[in-house]
């Protein structure tokens, strides 16, 4: 299934990267400036203070024993908490501040421990003072370790600045995020090159800039630090002008990180230029729970999400109402009133959770339904995605079918599929609108006890489009009823096997769906 | 110039130098010897405050030690240490010319000092723009001994600055620092383990025992009238060097 891209797709890709690197420059070159300006000093104090030095030595240990990605992700609700914007580039920016300081921290208490004290002691013999002593013997002479450090922590922050794209802060994460869920190599490729080409050419600089300062050549450290300074210069205008311009007059659509989303999410901001003329933009691959605090925060004005998680995630609820749309209008009053969130539109389609399996072995022990399952269920192996086993859903599955698998197995949710067509595993967590299940010939289990809420696809929005764009919310409430499940599932499948990109497919489904009339009886 | 009443420096339990007295005039040159551990180098390092004494006091040309910031005191004394401790990122006149710069001088004042120590210590003026690492042993203790000369200090002090050297670059470094201290009528505490040279550089000698300055006299005197065993028996070694030497010497002149 995976696939390079065809030539429209790469041009498409190469576009967004002036953005993206700039972007990435500014995740990297900021962070690590402030890295440096607390973990210098504070190096400093930890080689006068033995206590510090350990308190220090090991906190930033600690914080970098944490995975990167969960890092970044822990400071979405740490910020939230502070009641703080939590999504872009502050909890980005925060997480690879901490992310930078071990290697510096330790490079300047090691630079300054590993001095020979005879020469410290010359220091004060020939008459410095304590500040004296610092600046002009012990800082100078522990620089090549210190700019070791700083290099170090540009080679780690390019790297984990590409994480930052689940987080909602633009990077080349991007491409390697929506390429691995799209199985779009080129893109993964593109992300992977540019943000190593990124890393290379950063410590490239700081070489420069180490052979400046060690071999004491004036010219080499100022053509250094001037490229330094243009650096900072460029990223930080970059930054600025998206704050001050982008967030006014931008509508901003998320999308969670799979290939469906990713679609929608196009569609939705398609739907909204082509209609009202407003600029739009799409911030890919947020993680599930980021892009619902996301748009309530208002860092974004509108994705799609799906009723039964709502239900289940943000409402807590654990038991099924019998009719699907009574579910919807329980959330709607719901997300209203506690909120402030909008349900603009039902588009027509479910995405449900499904057990599925492959066909002939479903065949072979004679399973239609989950609750035949139940009975061998001690003798298969299932499959899911990262979250799936720790939802409610998954607890309301095994409650109401007494599911007791030999072993169960989380993957990436691209990976999957292929896990259970090839034999892997025998029973997969499957949604049901993916184009891989009709691909590779999956049938998908009945739930007869209606275990699994109804995850119609709904639009949310929040608060601000209803207040400053009107039209815009017009122009989604438009979409109700308008993509069927079949429709969908053909959708993910041109995306994650035809090699078309996202943006294609949404804008080839926009036109036609302007020559076509709306279907009757679909409201939100 | 310089008088020390009841110098005392504990580590832990141990006193590595109790009440240590004495006055050295200007123009003196004052050795303080004793094995390792007597205290010889806390009681130098606490004449220029490298070392804060626990009690007792240190009066330079009439002024109390601590009347001024350490690093200012400092900066008025010349300071040679064993380990010479050239900076290494600096060249030798950069070396040379610290604490002129810390001080404040001209940038010609400073050059024209520098250049004359450079000449003063038999250094190449080349030398100025190489680096330490780039020099012999030898060549570095006289640029440690130019830099500490360099603000004109009223007192000199000296922590075993030839003691690391080889015999021969030590004879010719000793030999041209007592011209140079005659020359410059210079007031200087040199600390050493090595007898001879003491005797060789010394106007008094003062030998420390377990932190206690046992007794401080001419080299004449210590030699004809030792005040304790322990004293005898640090001159015992010179003394039984010089009379082999003497025989063998006798022996080379029959033949």
């Amino acid at each position: 299934m995976t696939h390079f891209a065809t030539g429209s797709v790469v041009r498409e890709e190469f576009a967004l990267l002036p953005h993206l690197l700039t972007a990435h420059l500014a995740l990297t070159l900021f962070p690590l400036l402030v890295g440096v300006c607390l973990s210098i000093p504070l190096g400093i104090l930890c080689a006068r203070s033995q206590w510090l030095e350990h308190l220090a030595l090991n906190a930033a240990g600690i914080v970098q024993t944490v995975p990167s990605l969960a890092l970044l992700a822990l400071m979405v609700p740490l910020l939230g908490a502070l009641g703080i914007t939590s999504i872009g580039f502050l909890p980005a920016f925060l997480a690879l501040v901490l992310y930078s300081v071990l290697p510096i921290l330790r490079n300047t208490v090691t630079g300054l421990a590993g001095l020979d004290p005879a020469i410290t002691e010359a220091a004060l013999g020939v008459g410095m003072n304590a500040r004296q002593r610092l600046l002009r013997v012990e800082l100078p002479l522990a620089l090549p370790i210190i700019v070791a450090g700083v290099r170090t922590a540009t080679v780690w922050t390019v790297g984990a600045a590409t994480l930052a794209t689940p987080v909602g802060a633009d990077s080349l994460g991007n491409y390697i995020f929506a390429g691995l869920q799209t199985r779009n190599v080129a893109s993964v490729l593109v992300g992977c090159v540019a943000s190593a080409a990124l890393a290379l050419g950063l410590d490239g600089l700081g070489r420069v800039l180490l052979a400046g300062v060690t071999r004491s050549n004036r010219g080499l450290t100022w053509t250094a630090l001037a490229a330094f300074g243009a650096l900072y210069l460029y990223a930080g205008s970059a930054l600025a002008s998206r704050a001050a311009g982008a967030r006014n007059d931008t509508i901003a659509i998320g999308a969670k990180t799979f290939t469906e989303q990713y679609i929608l999410s196009q569609i939705l901001a398609g739907q909204i230029s082509r209609t009202t003329g407003y600029p739009c933009e799409v911030k890919q691959s947020l993680g599930s729970s980021v892009v619902f605090d996301a748009l309530a925060g208002g860092s974004i004005d509108a994705y799609v999400d799906y009723s039964g998680t709502i239900w289940s995630t943000v409402m807590k609820r654990t038991e099924v109402p019998a009719e699907r749309a009574d579910l919807v209008r329980q959330m709607k009053t719901f997300l209203l009133e506690q909120r402030g969130i909008q349900v603009v539109a039902r588009l027509g389609f479910e995405n449900s959770y499904a057990l599925a399996m492959r066909r002939s072995r479903a065949q072979e022990l004679g399973v239609h339904s989950i609750s035949e399952l139940s009975s061998l269920s001690p003798h298969l192996t299932i499959g899911g995605d990262y979250e799936f086993f720790g939802r409610p859903e998954w607890k309301s599955l095994t409650a109401a079918y007494g599911l007791k698998f030999q072993a169960q197995t989380s993957m990436d949710s691209s990976l999957m599929y292929q896990a259970v067509h090839q034999g892997v595993i025998d029973v997969l967590s499957a949604f049901s609108t993916d184009g891989r299940i009709v691909a590779l010939d999956l049938v998908v289990l009945d739930d007869d006890r209606r275990a699994i809420p109804p995850y119609d696809a709904v639009v949310l929005a929040g608060k601000r489009l209803a207040r400053e764009h009107p039209r815009a919310l017009e122009a989604l409430r438009r979409l109700s009823g308008r993509i069927g499940a079949q429709q969908m599932r053909a959708m993910n499948l041109e995306v994650d096997a035809g090699g078309v990109s996202p943006r294609a497919t949404a804008q080839h489904f926009l036109s036609e769906l302007m020559s076509n009339p709306p279907m009757p009886g679909a409201a939100p | 110039m310089i008088e020390v009443r009841g110098l005392t420096k504990a580590f832990g339990a141990v006193r590595a130098v109790d009440a240590a007295s004495f006055e050295v005039p200007a123009g003196e040159l004052l050795a303080l010897v004793g094995g390792s551990g007597s205290g010889k180098t806390t009681l130098l390092k606490m004449l220029n405050r490298l070392i804060e004494p626990d009690a007792g006091s240190v009066w330079i040309a009439g002024r109390p030690a601590n009347a001024v910031p350490d690093h200012v005191l400092r900066r008025n004394i010349g300071y040679v240490f064993q380990k010479v401790g050239l900076f290494p990122h600096m060249t030798v006149a950069e070396n040379v010319a610290i604490t002129p710069f810390l001080l404040g001088w001209s940038r010609e004042a400073i050059a024209e000092r520098v250049a004359e120590l450079m000449a003063l210590l038999e250094l190449d003026r080349s030398f100025g723009h190489r680096y330490p690492a780039e020099l012999s042993g030898g060549q570095q203790q006289r640029v440690g001994v130019a830099r500490a000369l360099a603000a004109r200090p009223e007192l000199m002090l000296l922590d075993e600055p030839f003691g690391a050297l080889d015999p021969i670059t030590r004879d010719r470094l000793q030999q041209s620092f007592a011209s140079l201290r005659r020359k410059l009528g210079m007031t200087a505490i040199l600390v050493t383990h090595d007898m001879a040279e003491a005797m060789l550089l010394a106007d008094r000698i003062g030998v420390l025992q377990a932190g206690r300055l046992v007794q401080i006299a001419t080299p004449r005197e210590i030699l004809a009238h030792p005040a304790t065993e322990y004293v005898e028996r640090l001159m015992e070694t010179p003394r039984r060097q010089a009379r082999v030497f003497d025989a063998l010497c006798d022996g080379v002149g029959r033949a």
